[in-house]
């Protein structure tokens, strides 16, 4: 019974950002050449948001770990929807590095969980 | 024509997204969690790059985004890999209703 409710709550939070994101009118704080695009942004605005509470609150180092490495793939995502709706190249060479960052880190982030030294 | 099938990549890997961000709050291991993510999120942000792709053409921008993409589908699996054995390697325990664990039973 009780877990029907935290069930429901959750459901109940996730649709409810899902269609203010939906209905929300577009800010101009950048030149959106198609207001589908500003959408699309505040999606992964929201996505950005789940991985930062588990961030906040998982149980284990690996958790966070995990959770540090969606937010990579998800920032190379987030920028190529802005060099589509700026139409600006370098976008997607911060993405690049960013990939390339990302990659790194998480394999150092794992040889800490193993508990060895860097160099081995 | 070209825009509106991008578009519809970009929303398919925004879809994709979503869901792998739900399962990483809604699962209740960190395997599981791993498991959800690295499938849905990657496969997602390269739906998108895919999308990047179309609507820009064979350009620099969209050569660079197929870079990118295929890039993220080298080293996603091997980053999730690495960080499944650094956790089993610390000791995180497994969700008590798991049925199996092959890599306790191989006596590493």
């Amino acid at each position: 019974m009780k877990k029907n409710i935290r069930w429901l709550i959750g459901f109940g939070i996730l649709a409810a950002s899902l269609l203010f994101i939906m209905l929300y009118p577009i800010p101009s704080l950048l030149s959106w050449q198609s207001s589908f695009l500003a959408h699309c942004f505040f999606i992964l605005m929201l996505c950005f948001v789940m991985c930062l509470f588990r961030v906040m609150a998982g149980p284990t180092p690996a958790d966070r770990a995990v959770a540090i490495d969606t937010l990579g793939i998800l920032i190379v995502g987030f920028c190529a929807i802005l060099s589509i709706s700026t139409g600006r190249d370098w976008y997607l060479d911060i993405a690049i590095a960013w990939a390339l960052q990302s990659f790194i880190g998480a394999l150092a982030l794992a040889k800490y969980l193993e508990g060895r030294g860097f160099d081995e | 024509m070209q825009q509106i099938i991008g578009y519809i990549f970009i929303i398919l890997g925004l879809g994709f997204d979503v869901f792998g961000c739900i399962g990483l709050l809604r699962l209740p291991d960190v395997y599981n969690r791993l498991q959800a993510t690295t499938k849905c999120v990657t496969l997602g942000t390269c739906s998108i790059l895919l999308g990047a792709f179309v609507i820009k053409g064979l350009c620099a921008t969209g050569v660079k985004a197929i870079l990118v993409a295929v890039f993220l589908l080298l080293t996603s699996p091997v980053a999730a890999h690495a960080l499944a054995r650094g956790a089993h390697k610390s000791g995180v325990k497994l969700w008590p209703k798991s049925v199996v664990d092959k890599y306790e039973q191989d006596g590493n």
